[in-house]
């Protein structure tokens, strides 16, 4: 009871050092879907338009790393980033780089998955008259891509949900120093384990609070869209 | 500006089209040259909708050749088609009729003109601005006339196009058919309503099971059917296999 009054002390009276780490947190896994965007959409979108040998497999692999444990994907980003790796010259192990690098590994998946699914449906429905319209094999990504916008949104906020609510890979990649690569998560993991509940906690409400608002305007934009666009 | 290219005369030549083991369509031989509305009947599943993909460039034939203008490159140039159920993209109205534009071609300067007076052809301006899938279905058929019109083609292909429309808008969609053709466009058009055939057809084929059983002028498809299959079909009668 004491740690619940405490938590929410700390939440409503705007402590620096917890919105400090929300800040961060924030930083980290909105730079993580843009870099997953990025390279996601546009992979996705070619998975669901182009055939060659090896595609069902591609796709199957993407499907299956939609669920990538976080924790792997940190040691895998260790490892190559560690002094002795192939990248350990760069120096960023243990920065939010890292970080942002581990997250967006983890959602990459994620996000080409979906929209390989949402363009090749959509690809179904338009074939025919972008054919018939005259539209180049090289507009095509572009048309789909847009009208499935609200999917893809959706994706993105799914991936910014995954990201943000995960420790294993930025405990691994960041290693959670104090003012520099703490995020909610692995403040919360740490502070429980020292016994400073009321952060742990604080920190829990706004994590719990940031995740309901992801799917909050997940739901709003569906509803949005079917009122708008249909 | 847009090739000069034409797309007519259409022609198939002892076209056949397979799908698995078969035939959809078999031994047609049909050009098709600027004039009256060319009207398509036959009952269903004779193969309308097959034969129009295939003029549409959208399958190729098994069998025997399409071309256009000459040209065997399916790439559409100068033709359009409605589809039965056309699908509107996810856009406002105006957005897709500048879709349209945009992929026939058409330089950018003149894209509000000709939404403006494609709107106004199919009596839609006050809905430029409304999502294009949340049209009632009579306005919905009527814009993907309006986006098939937007290549300014030289031939337009409907599919059925009133098929699901009450008479109201069954009307006004062959109104806007009518106008195109008095235009200039020539209309090759799948049809299963007899009375919508006798009001808009110069030229009437009948397929049956795939074949090409009758191709007349409509006074004379109406007047003096060659064939009891004909015969029998304009009765009513319901016609299967020759
Ligand atoms: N891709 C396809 N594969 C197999 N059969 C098909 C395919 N498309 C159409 N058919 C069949 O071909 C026949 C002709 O179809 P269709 O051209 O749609 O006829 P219509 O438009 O005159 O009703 C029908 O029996 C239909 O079931
Ligand atoms: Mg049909």
């Amino acid at each position: 009871m004491h740690e619940g009054s405490g938590a929410w002390q700390l939440v409503v009276s705007g402590d620096p050092a917890l919105y400090a780490i929300v800040r961060l947190s924030l930083a980290v896994s909105l730079s993580a879907v843009a870099l997953a965007a990025l390279v996601g959409l546009p992979l996705g979108g070619a998975l669901a338009l182009a055939r060659f040998p090896g595609r069902g497999v591609l796709i199957v692999i993407i499907n299956a790393f939609m669920g990538l444990p976080p924790v792997v994907v940190g040691l895998a980003v260790y490892l190559l980033l560690s002094r002795s790796g192939p990248l350990g010259d760069y120096g960023l192990l243990f920065t939010p780089t890292a970080m942002v690098i581990a997250q967006a590994i983890l959602i990459t998946p994620i996000i080409a998955a979906l929209t390989r699914q949402t363009v090749e449906d959509l690809w179904l429905e338009y074939r025919d008259e972008m054919n018939a319209m005259g539209v180049t094999p090289f507009a095509r990504l572009a048309t789909l891509l847009y009208d499935a916008r609200i999917a893809l949104v959706t994706a993105m906020l799914a991936g910014f949900g995954r990201a943000a609510a995960e420790v294993g890979a930025v405990m691994i990649v960041g290693g959670n120093i104090d003012g520099f690569t703490r995020t909610m998560t692995t403040a919360i993991a740490l502070e429980t384990s020292k016994g400073d509940l009321p952060l742990a906690m604080g920190l829990g409400l706004v994590l719990l609070a940031i995740v309901l608002a992801v799917n909050a305007s997940a739901w709003g934009l569906r509803v949005f869209a079917e009122r708008r666009i249909g | 500006m847009r090739a000069p290219a034409p797309d007519l005369p259409l022609m198939f030549e002892n076209v056949s089209l397979r799908a698995g083991d078969t035939l959809l369509l078999r031994d047609i031989d049909l050009i098709i040259r600027p004039g009256a509305p060319t009207l398509l009947v036959g009952p269903n599943g004779a193969g309308k909708s097959t034969l129009l993909r295939l003029a549409m460039g959208l399958v190729a034939p098994t069998l025997g050749a399409v071309t256009w203008g000459g040209s065997p490159d399916p790439a559409p140039r100068r033709r359009a088609m409605l589809f039965q159920r056309p699908v509107m993209l996810r856009r406002s109205a105006g957005a897709n009729l500048i879709y349209a534009l945009k992929h026939a071609g058409v330089a950018r300067d003149v894209w509000p003109a000709r939404v403006r007076d494609l709107l106004e052809r199919v009596g839609l301006e006050h809905v430029a601005q409304r999502p294009a899938r949340k049209l009632l279905g009579g306005e919905q058929q009527r814009l993907a006339l309006a986006r098939a019109l937007a290549r300014d083609p030289e031939i337009l292909l409907l599919d059925e196009p009133t098929a699901n429309l009450d008479p109201a808008a069954t009307r006004a969609v062959e109104e806007i058919v009518l106008n195109a053709a008095a235009s200039g466009v020539k209309i090759l058009m799948a049809s299963h309503d007899l009375g919508q055939v006798r009001r808009l057809a110069g030229e009437v084929c009948f397929l049956v099971a795939g074949r090409l059983h009758e191709k007349a002028a409509a006074e004379v498809f109406f007047q003096h059917p060659q064939s009891p299959l004909t015969q029998a079909f304009l009765r009513g009668d319901l016609v299967m296999e020759t």
